[in-house]
């Protein structure tokens, strides 16, 4: 990529690509859009998300608990969505415009998550103030 | 200005990468979202639509789980199942968890067989696909009558404390079953489709007048791998908590 191009790139077109570089055939690889890797990277994912599973399924049989617990549990929960999400579903190899747009917008819900929080927490106050207060 | 042929219009190439790809990617005329089919694109975008719903149920389920002041069934014991005369906590949603990972792997393997035009090893993936994914919801059957014959627990209230946990309970997994359910139905007719080799001849679909190609397995992986996902914060979040 070169100054010349970055400075037009919203007019990014055919006129201006055969300009900075050369023109290649494109009659090939137009219609090959599919997804082609090889079998062994789902195979050591689906064995990744075993191992996964079990060590969130053992923190429950270990009785982990506090934070300790929830620092586990998250991190696992993560790592699997991302596993799923990067390869199983091909995120990692598609162009970026279409990974922010489907990545970016869930992570607003952070907003909302906290928002949760804030209220379920204030709810519980008064609840265990106005509760104790009527059995007095 | 000349007059581009209709191929070098969709795609200029090389694509830019980077952030600079993303706003040329976005500002381009025709399509945004390029080197994807457009079926693809918009099982996504439906994806992130079902993510939304998904985080609102599980989201309120924090809030009112946060805000009960009675004590909470603790979830480890509710799903334990006594197997060889041997309590073990969580164990039958262990196995779901691991019935609907398998079900993934297999997926993605449908998808990566699909695009080698290999029909036959196709079609057996998505059928074991499927068959998991009943398998998920057999189970998820037991465990639902497990819970309201035995344990006596409904949606308005239950023995074991909190009523708000049959209410969040039925209504997380019951809408996430119905998306594996669906997605058992959508297995099997893309399995009849790739068994009949209406994909290679190109053949129409049923409601649709565009031709028939391989690419459909990978839009409906994404929609089963998604099911595979939500799962993996209702274990975390509802049976862990």
């Amino acid at each position: 990529m070169t100054d010349a191009e970055s400075h037009q790139l919203p007019v990014a077109g055919p006129h201006h690509a055969a300009g900075a570089e050369q023109h290649p055939a494109t009659g090939g690889q137009h219609h090959v859009e599919g997804q082609q890797h090889p079998i062994g990277i789902y195979l050591k994912i689906w064995g990744l998300l075993f191992v996964l599973s079990t060590a969130s399924y053992l923190v429950d049989y270990f009785h982990f608990q506090g934070y300790l617990r929830w620092f586990l549990i998250i991190v696992f929960m993560l790592l699997k969505a991302g596993l799923i999400v990067a390869v199983f579903m091909h995120m990692i190899w598609e162009r970026l415009a279409l990974m922010y747009a489907i990545v970016i917008p869930p992570l607003l819900l952070m907003v909302l998550l906290g928002i949760g929080a804030l209220e379920a927490d204030y709810t519980f106050l008064t609840r265990t103030v106005f509760f104790v207060k009527g059995l007095l | 200005m000349t007059q581009a042929n209709p191929t070098n219009t969709l795609e200029p190439s090389p694509l830019p990468e980077g952030l600079q790809g993303i706003v040329a990617d976005w500002s381009s005329d025709q399509r945004a979202f390029k080197k994807v089919p457009w079926g693809k694109a918009m099982m996504w975008i439906f994806l992130v639509s079902d993510t939304f719903i998904f985080s609102a149920f599980l989201i309120s389920y924090m809030t009112v789980r946060m805000s009960t002041t009675e004590p909470w069934p603790n979830p480890s014991e509710v799903f334990a199942l006594t197997l060889w005369g041997k309590k073990i906590p969580l164990i039958l949603i262990a196995i779901m968890t691991f019935v609907l990972i398998s079900s993934s792997g297999t997926m993605a393997m449908a998808v990566n067989f699909g695009y080698r035009k290999d029909r036959i090893k196709t079609f057996v993936l998505l059928l074991f696909t499927a068959a998991m994914g009943a398998t998920f919801v057999g189970m998820q059957a037991f465990e639902w009558t497990k819970l309201i014959v035995e344990e006596g627990i409904r949606p308005w209230g239950n023995p074991l404390g909190a009523a708000q946990f049959g209410s969040a309970f039925f209504m997380i997994t019951g809408f996430h079953g119905t998306h594996v359910s669906i997605g058992v139905i959508f297995l099997i007719i893309v399995a009849i489709k790739v068994f009949r080799g209406d994909l290679d001849r190109e053949k129409p679909g049923f409601m649709t007048g565009r031709k028939g190609n391989y690419e459909i397995v990978e839009v409906l992986g994404l929609y089963w791998h998604f099911v595979d996902l939500v799962w993996v914060f209702i274990f975390a979040l509802f049976y862990l908590w």
